[in-house]
């Protein structure tokens, strides 16, 4: 069981995460995207952005940057091998664009014991060069109990 | 903005329907795109060791194929301003065949003052939705 008392925990910021041009390219190749503005410059540009965007779903590669700090967590105790995604939600304040440098701030939204499951909810925001919040990443992991 | 106008939008409508082929590719290209490394998405033994069937996509891979139906309708994914979604059925991908997911998007609510609307978007994988609640807020 996940311990109750991480409830509230904030986890320190991770460190910068460059986003590059090509990492998004990879990683809307791999959610079957074909828009434009996903490869693409010069579409990206006349659309108002200063270089390519990366696909919605894009911030979870921060998000596991940041859940690595807390499943290494001693305190927290949870069991990774038992560990299924229950939910995820994404809030965009804007896009991620080629070229930011996102630190990520995690919090535990809450933790609660049912039965045998644990759900554990995280709050990950995350930031730009400047300090301004770009999305805020919000998932569920359900740890299944020892049988 | 974009091309879309409000005003002839209707709730219930379908803004669009497409098919996506998972295979052992499709989930090995992620693993390494996204750094989610979790053996049950390549190894047939590990994922049988842990009471799978076999090896199942990336929760998260569902999610990000599925939302590039409203993307393709809005044609910029950054006027996506919230997208959440349930994980509430796997998807076992066949080693030879792989895994067809069908994905609609249909107009759920309509915002005029904000100008955005709310997307509920359908992935089926044969007979079974595999995402439950999968909302997306698009600015128009």
């Amino acid at each position: 069981m996940v311990n109750p008392n991480v409830e509230g925990k904030q986890y320190p910021a991770t460190e910068a995460y460059l986003v590059g041009r090509e990492k998004i390219r990879e990683f809307a190749h791999a959610v079957k995207s074909s828009n434009p503005l996903n490869f693409d410059v010069l579409p990206a540009q006349a659309a108002g952005y200063e270089d390519i965007i990366a696909p919605p779903t894009f911030a979870v590669v921060i998000q596991e940057r940041s859940l690595a700090t807390v499943l290494a967590d001693p305190e927290a105790d949870i069991d990774f091998s038992r560990v299924v995604h229950g939910d995820q939600r994404f809030v965009h304040v804007r896009p991620i664009v080629a070229g930011d440098e996102l630190t990520s701030v995690l919090s535990v939204a809450s933790v609660k014991n049912v039965a045998n499951l644990s759900m554990i909810t995280f709050n990950t925001e995350i930031f730009d060069a400047k300090k301004a919040l770009v999305c805020t990443a919000i998932s569920t992991l359900i740890v299944r109990g020892e049988e | 903005m974009t091309h879309i106008n409000i005003a002839g939008l209707e709730v219930g409508q379908v803004i669009g329907s497409k098919e996506f082929l998972l295979t052992r590719d499709s989930l090995v290209r992620y693993a390494g795109a996204s750094g989610d490394f979790n053996p049950i998405h390549y190894r047939d033994d590990f994922a049988k060791s842990v009471g799978l069937p076999g090896v199942i996509a990336h929760g998260m891979l569902t999610m990000g194929v599925s939302v590039q139906v409203a993307v393709d309708w809005v044609g910029d994914p950054g006027k996506v301003s919230d997208y959440s979604t349930r994980f509430t059925k796997m998807v076992d991908v066949d080693a030879e065949e792989g895994a067809v997911l069908v994905v609609t998007g249909k107009i759920a609510e309509i915002d005029t003052e904000n100008n955005e609307v709310r997307v509920d978007l359908t992935t089926m994988f044969g007979e079974v939705a595999v995402l439950g609640k999968a909302q997306v807020r698009v600015r128009l």
